[in-house]
């Protein structure tokens, strides 16, 4: 049996050796000199495993007694979670060796922390979601503060740290509750307990504070404010790191539990589901609008592009769980497009990330400026690029499940939120001033924006198949 | 021929692909070749369209030229044209070589410019044959995106207050459409425009917040799809951003803005609105009708009162589309044919009259109109030119102006006389700020220095006119150019649409019995 049991879970058990040998080596082989190697090794890593993950066969297979689950949720998630790892890892790699940042304990705590996010996402238990969070948080705390020289840097990681804590301890509590009124961990168990759609009072509470603590790592209004802070204090590599990864972790967990644990009570979840979707959707975007630090502003932007996940989620369905996974791939792929970007932002060596200096970029460099164009809009929602789909597909479930007041909500929320990426654009095409930037941007980061670009542009024509994708992924989901 | 649809929609996507991946460089030679590969483009795409217009058959009043095919979430990629659609294919296809000729003297990042403009076309022809809810919704925002570009980056002085207010407002306007079209598709089970137009959505009243809303389902849609269409036309008092738009706009912006944009909005209520909500069209119509009659007599007023040129003809713009909201939401024969007729005849119109504006700007840098003064005694062809606009304008017989304000008029008369009269001093109005706009700018006597030394239009103005100048005069004498086209497809329009509130009234009399 438990043979079966490690073979199910063997790609997680596989990152954890690598993750380990990899440290081991750096630790034998003295400091940073295979900072290079470890790093080129862990994305290798993470490509093969989301390969192993993905050819898997399409059935679902729990071990472990039901605490582990592998089904085309998991699978559907931690491709993307894996993928965009790697990328992200290797598309910050030149920015990290040039403010003597790439240390070899960069590559092992970011796979350390994509191991506690791909054992969040297949969790099949109270226990084993706390330890696959804990393992991706704490992993995350100390790569935000990985600048251990710089105040800003280290600020965030404390502030992370310490209501990422106070995240987990509510978390904590809703699950004891839950444990207390339902009599097991497991989510099978729990959403036998109330099979019939009633819960009791304290079973509801415990979701509250369940959800509560999700709504911390989604970054959702009213649990967000960490996320300003640590997007613009943590280097810009692991902000990108944070914006999407974690983020898809995030809400896949946040699914899993509940519809695995509580999807008979979707009238309960969805009501606060759907607050915290409106909050994060109006917050992002009134609050962007006032940003000059652009790090800042995406840190903003990705809280009002959660909301509209989140309201995909609201719809209970399993239209909405589809269009919740295929918004959160366009997402990912954008953020990915603008962080590329961003890294590159830098003035005599030294980073910059105030918004003013992208001023007639377009004049000087008409390509980039033009594939951060069609990114912007599409982030915004602005038709015929893929964000607009995104925005449509996860209306849509809202409207089919007869949440239209939502789908409003969300709508005029999206005509605030293009207000500020209109302002970059502005800064980008009509300026005045003329502030050079530097025009070196490593060949790795400028075919990622302009690879993200144009898949924003021809993506309209089929998504790239993600669509079965998200949909069998949907169907293992909502019963 | 098969997919002569999607090749007139997509040739100039695929020139200005080319143009901006093969062209390089910022020189004189780069430049000019930009210019010529977009109007060639643009010419092409005109004279491939001629096929659609030839191949058409006025008396088939279905959708013809079909293309279907499947495409991302459950949606189809479905174009065609019917009896009120492909008239704005051509009046797009038409007006756009023109367009691109009229920007021939700007220096200032030319390729962008032509890239801007041709992308603009395909997302404009695309709203007139999409047969799709979302392929329209798609092509009707993108459309914001170049246009947001074009006035931002090669507009006036305060272009980027203009661009903002024509994004955010248009945009806001739309996004209600959005929600009503999915809440559409979740009720009628399909995207396809097609059958949506026969299907019958919900019209029993309902409450909701507590307020009774009379027609139900078909009234809200009916306003949010009002919100979007009624921004884009636009319909006083959500026009605000067109005066803004149009002065500081490039003056081939704003031929595009006046010529085709704004036309996206009334072709959408006569797509959607009335045909799909009946019961809706009736319960605001008369509400509408007396905004539409405001907005002709309110717009008119303040356009006697600027001093900018551009600002004038874009209150005149508003006023004009005052007669084609009249005309729609008349609903019979004689109201829908004119304001069909007025829409495409205000393309040329002022289309030309904004050209018109340009020549002048390209000499003088201003567009206020007491910077000028006795023109006619140095430019005798503009003069002409710009006096058969300016009747034009007010509708006098014999040019299309008056052929569509008469149609709408008689048409509206047949529903409300009191809307009529009001609307028909709009007409003396309209006489009254372009006659004395003409009179102002040409005549008198030439008293400024700066212009005794100003040239009458050059070849390629007047090649760019000539056309204009054909259609106006051609359309004016001989209508039935337009209404033999739209008639057969107006005719059914109009008797589903009596059809379905003879249902509508039948329903509520039985339910009151």
């Amino acid at each position: 049996m438990i043979s079966a049991d490690l073979s199910i879970a063997l790609p997680e058990i596989l990152l954890a050796l690598f993750a380990m040998t990899a440290l081991m080596v750096g630790v034998f082989t003295g400091k940073d000199r295979v900072a290079h190697l470890v790093l080129w090794a862990t994305a290798a890593a993470f490509v093969i495993l989301a390969l192993m993950v993905a050819l898997q066969g399409a059935e679902s297979r729990t071990a472990f007694g039901g605490m582990f689950i592998d089904d085309a949720f998991a699978r559907f998630a931690k491709v993307m979670i894996l993928l965009s790892a790697a990328v992200v890892m290797l598309m910050g790699q030149d920015y990290m060796e040039r403010h003597d940042l790439l240390r070899f304990e960069y590559p092992v705590l970011v796979a350390l922390a994509a191991l506690g996010m791909m054992i969040m996402v297949s969790a099949g238990d109270l226990m084993a979601l706390y330890m696959g969070l804990e393992l991706q948080s704490l992993a995350l705390y100390v790569i935000v503060a990985i600048r251990r020289d710089s105040a800003r840097s280290t600020e965030a990681g404390l502030k992370y740290f310490m209501l990422g804590a106070l995240a987990s301890g509510m978390l904590l509590y809703g699950a004891s509750l839950v444990y207390g009124f339902a009599g097991t961990t497991l989510f099978d168990g729990i959403i036998s307990t109330i099979a019939d759609g009633e819960m009791p009072l304290g079973l509801l509470i415990g979701l509250a504070f369940l959800i509560a603590g999700l709504a911390f790592k989604v970054s959702a209004v009213p649990f967000h404010m960490w996320t300003p802070d640590v997007y613009q204090g943590a280097p810009t590599p692991v902000t990108a790191f944070l914006s999407t990864a974690p983020k898809i972790a995030a809400m896949a967990l946040f699914a899993r539990v509940v519809f695995e644990a509580f999807g008979t009570a979707a009238a309960d979840w969805g009501q606060i589901v759907a607050f915290l979707a409106v909050l994060s959707m109006f917050l992002g975007g009134i609050a962007a609008i006032g940003q000059r630090d652009i790090k800042r502003l995406m840190a903003y932007s990705s809280i009002a592009h959660m909301g509209f996940a989140l309201v995909g989620l609201a719809a209970g369905s399993q239209q909405g769980v589809e269009a919740m996974l295929i918004y959160m791939a366009i997402y990912v792929t954008m953020n990915i497009g603008v962080f590329a970007f961003i890294l590159s932002m830098s003035r005599d060596g030294r980073p910059v990330t105030d918004i003013a200096s992208l001023n007639m970029l377009s004049a000087r460099e008409p390509v980039k400026a033009a594939a951060l164009l069609v990114l912007l809009f599409s982030m915004a929602g602005v038709p015929p690029l893929l964000g607009f789909f995104g925005k449509l597909a996860v209306l849509w479930a809202a409207v089919e499940a007869g949440m239209a007041w939502l789908a409003v909500a969300g709508v005029i929320a999206s005509v605030i939120g293009a207000f500020y990426y209109l302002r970059i654009v502005y800064y980008m095409y009509f300026g005045e001033e003329f502030e050079e930037l530097d025009r070196v941007m490593p060949n790795l980061q400028w075919g990622l924006l302009m690879a993200s670009s144009v898949i924003m542009v021809v993506g309209v024509i089929n998504l790239f198949g993600i669509e079965s994708f998200a949909e069998a992924a949907a169907q293992t989901l909502v019963r | 021929m098969e997919n002569l649809l999607s090749i007139i929609t997509f040739t100039p996507l695929v020139a200005a692909i080319i143009l901006a991946v093969f062209l390089r460089g910022e020189d004189a030679a780069a430049q000019a070749n930009a210019k010529w590969l977009a109007l060639i483009a643009t010419g092409a795409t005109f004279l491939i369209s001629l096929f659609l217009l030839f191949g058409f058959d006025p008396s088939d009043t279905g959708f013809q030229f079909v293309e279907e095919g499947d495409w991302i979430l459950g949606l189809t990629y479905k174009v065609g044209v019917d009896g009120i659609s492909v008239l704005f294919v051509m009046l797009t296809t038409f007006l756009m070589p023109i367009a691109i000729g009229a920007c021939w003297n700007v220096t200032h990042r030319v390729k962008e410019y032509m890239v801007a403009f041709l992308v603009l076309e395909t997302l404009m022809i695309g709203v007139f044959v999409a047969l799709d809810l979302v392929l329209f919704y798609l092509f009707f925002e993108a459309g914001l995106i170049p246009m947001f570009l074009i006035i931002g980056i090669w507009g006036g002085k305060e272009r980027i207050y203009a661009a903002f207010k024509f994004f955010l407002y248009t945009f806001l306007g739309s996004v209600l459409m959005l929600v009503a079209m999915i809440a559409m598709y979740v009720d009628a089970g399909t995207s396809d425009i097609e059958t949506l137009l026969t299907h019958e959505f919900g019209s029993d009243t309902f409450s909701l917040l507590g307020i009774q809303i009379v027609g139900g389902a078909q009234t809200l849609m009916f306003l949010a799809f009002f919100a979007a269409f009624a921004v884009k036309l636009p319909m006083w008092p959500v026009h605000t951003w067109l005066p803004d738009a149009h002065v500081q706009a490039p003056t081939a912006g704003s031929v595009v803005l006046a010529a085709i944009l704004l036309k996206m909005g009334g072709y959408g209520f006569l797509r959607f609105s009335v045909p799909m909500f009946p019961v809706g069209t009736e319960i605001v119509g008369p509400l509408i009708l007396w905004l539409s009659a405001i907005a002709v007599v309110y717009a008119s007023l303040v356009a006697l009162m600027q001093e900018d040129m551009k600002k004038l003809i874009a209150y005149s713009s508003v006023a004009h589309m005052g007669f084609v909201t009249l005309g729609i939401f008349a609903v019979n024969q004689q109201g829908l044919d004119g304001a069909i007729f007025q829409m495409i005849s205000h393309g040329f119109i002022s289309g030309a009259l904004f050209l018109v504006v340009g020549v002048i700007y390209d000499r003088m840098h201003t567009r206020r109109i007491d910077a000028y003064g006795g023109l006619v005694n140095r430019m005798p062809v503009y003069a002409l030119i710009f006096m058969l606009f300016t009747m034009a304008n007010v509708g006098l017989p014999g040019t299309s102006g008056f052929v569509g304000e008469f149609l709408t008029l008689v048409g509206v008369f047949q529903v409300n006389t009191w809307v009529t009269a009001v609307a028909a001093t709009g007409v003396v109005l309209s006489a009254g700020y372009a006659l004395w706009l003409y009179r102002r700018v040409m005549m008198g006597a030439l008293v400024r220095e700066s212009l005794k030394t100003i040239t009458d239009m050059s070849r390629r103005e007047k090649a760019l006119f000539a056309p204009l100048v054909a259609m106006t005069l051609l359309l004016g004498v001989y209508p039935s150019l337009v209404t033999d086209i739209t008639g057969p497809a107006v005719a059914e329009l109009v008797e589903d649409y009596d059809g379905a509130l003879a249902a509508y009234d039948a329903a509520l009399r039985l339910a009151q019995n």
